[in-house]
């Protein structure tokens, strides 16, 4: 670790780029970790520190992958534990508490259904590190995509109580949803030059999986006016600096010290 | 621990599980030195005796997640997030090996929970400590880790098999959680300052809770309290928790040696006569304290448990709402 310093944000794009990906990641196995022990019942909390730790893998790669491009000499956790709040690139979406179940798996619909499209296309990328990292994310989040589809079905199609906290669930979620596919922070340049996947490109086969699910599980659309974007340029909500304030604390509190 | 099967001395203790009416075939197993499989005749007894020991063993590993969950969100650098979140996880799966088990014996999971939740079964007393510094993931493995594959690498050879099964899954995933908490343990104490202090402070707060984890002295004007003779009887215990307790500290001591951090007791030093280290009186009625209910966590780990199953029972009935309806053929 380099010495380390709280550090304004980068100036290239394409930095951005990746550190966003990065910190969507991160800040869901973040939440993700929540879980290990209070999950419904045991297999579950090994379903999702599994899927964790696939975020957490990502979330390394993608971080220090982000470091390397900017070439300062930042690593995984210098990006991790020294960057505030208004430095994340994170979308909203993640940022959230998530301590319902019907919410987690509402989330994690969302997010992984997105992630799949997403790491799809990247793995076409003209930066071959990005899409070396979307190849192999791609088998992992099909699978998180598996796992939160089959829930959502069984508590939409479950008992009367489950499909009513269910809806709600997704009630909660949708207004956040339409940040994944906002693209006016980010540089028109890196789509053109292939590093990057235009986020729009994204929406209609996002919403069209989406919204199959949802109704398979006798659930319905929720027609909510979007929230507006921001993550990606660091506009969060209050969440996200008290998640923060916990995963860097004992990090912070040591300055230099090797782990 | 967690394979020992221990209580306090006044009021807890399960009825006796007498011997007697033993099967022939099920003598002829244990003189043989085999293995008793679920379908075998078996002593009532027996069977009772082994439902309470691997259920409290497998409430061991999930209320055990609850004291290393605590530090998953302030890991302090990614890599260690990561070994964190898949050593818990680990402990998950530990659970499940083990309330299998015990269903070969004919009991049920969810009935096996409500008596963990009610408070009619216990869980190891080491996970009633808090966990107050990130050392304590180190000491943690080290030391609690260390002391559960001692006890668990004999049930490795234990009578029932498919709990001498899962032992030995279980022990090779618990000898890399050990070797874990020493490296955590080991940065710690070359790191700076104030990180060794962190790994002095939490080594001296689990040394003796760890040796507590072996159970009540159970040799010499002992021998005739707890389950022991009777365990031993059955090849459910191979060795005495003295026996046990004994082979973790001449194991541990040259350990800490090599971290080049003290283990807190004045009195622990090599015995050339016996061929063992010799170590202070260990308070045992801290233990009993402890596993009455007063240690610095029940209350806290019990709620936990419970208000997690309890949030979940609306996804758990979901669920087998939802097979049934998809499954009536099944059911017809």
């Amino acid at each position: 670790m380099t010495t380390p310093r709280i550090t304004p944000r980068t100036t290239s794009a394409h930095v951005d780029y990746v550190l966003g990906l990065a910190d969507d990641a991160l800040v869901s196995a973040q939440r993700m970790g929540w879980w290990i022990s209070r999950a419904p019942q045991l297999e579950e909390d090994l379903a999702l520190a599994n899927i964790g730790l696939d975020l957490l893998g990502q979330a390394r790669s993608l971080l220090s992958h982000a470091g390397r491009l900017e070439g300062e000499g930042r690593d995984e956790d210098d990006l991790a534990y020294w960057r505030d709040e208004r430095d994340f690139r994170n979308v909203k979406l993640v940022e959230r508490p998530q301590d319902d179940f019907g919410v987690a798996m509402a989330r994690l619909l969302v997010l992984s259904t997105w992630q799949s499209e997403l790491y799809a296309a990247l793995q076409r990328s003209s930066d071959p590190v990005l899409a070396a990292v979307a190849a192999k994310a791609s088998k992992e989040v099909a699978y998180h995509h598996d796992h939160a589809r089959q829930w959502v079905l069984r508590l939409g199609d479950g008992t009367d109580e489950s499909h009513a906290r269910m809806q709600a669930a997704l009630d909660a979620e949708w207004p956040w949803v339409a940040e994944l596919f906002d693209q006016s922070h980010l540089d028109p340049a890196l789509v053109a030059e292939g590093v990057a996947v235009a986020p729009e490109s994204l929406r209609e086969p996002v919403l069209r999986r989406l919204g199959d699910v949802v109704r398979e599980a006798t659930l319905e659309v929720p027609e909510v006016a979007p929230r507006v974007p921001g993550g990606r340029a660091g506009l969060h909500t209050e969440h996200l600096g008290r998640l923060l304030a916990e995963m860097q604390h004992l990090t912070r509190s040591h300055p230099g010290a090797t782990w | 621990m967690y394979g020992n099967d221990f209580t306090a001395p006044d009021g807890l203790r399960p009825a006796p599980d007498a011997g007697g009416d033993e099967p022939a075939s099920f003598l002829a197993v244990l003189a043989d030195g085999g293995r008793i499989e679920p379908r075998d005749e078996m002593p009532e007894a027996y069977r009772r005796s082994l439902v309470r020991q691997i259920a409290q063993h497998a409430h061991s590993e999930i209320i055990g997640m609850q004291p290393e969950g605590n530090w998953i969100a302030r890991a302090p650098s990614l890599r260690r997030k990561g070994i964190l979140m898949a050593k818990v996880q680990d402990e998950a799966g530990h659970g499940l090996y083990l309330y299998a088990a015990a269903e070969t014996l004919g009991v049920d999971r969810a009935d096996l929970l409500d008596q963990l939740h009610d408070g009619r079964q216990k869980y190891s007393s080491i996970f009633n400590y808090p966990t107050l510094t990130w050392a304590d993931m180190g000491a943690i493995g080290w030391l609690v880790d260390g002391a559960a594959i001692v006890n668990q690498v004999p049930l490795c050879r234990c009578s029932f098999g498919p709990y001498a099964r899962a032992m030995v899954r279980v022990c090779k995933e618990e000898s890399f959680h050990q070797r874990q908490g020493f490296e955590i343990l080991h940065t710690l104490s070359h790191g700076t300052p104030a990180q060794r202090a962190m790994a002095q402070d939490a080594v001296d707060r689990y040394w003796w809770p760890s040796l507590m984890m072996f159970g009540p002295s159970d040799t010499g004007p002992d021998a005739a309290t707890g389950h022991t003779a009777q365990s031993m009887a059955w090849g459910i215990k191979r060795f005495s928790n003295d026996e046990l307790r004994q082979r973790f500290i001449d194991m541990t001591v040259p350990q800490a040696e090599a971290l080049g951090l003290t283990l807190p007791d004045p009195e622990l030093r090599w015995n050339d006569e016996r061929g063992h280290y010799d170590h202070g009186p260990i308070d045992f009625t801290e233990l009993f304290d402890v596993i009455k209910g007063n240690g610095p966590c029940n209350q806290e780990r019990m709620a936990h448990r419970v208000g997690a199953h309890e949030d979940g029972a609306w996804v758990r009935e979901a669920a087998e709402a939802y097979a049934a309806k998809r499954a009536p053929e099944a059911v017809a």
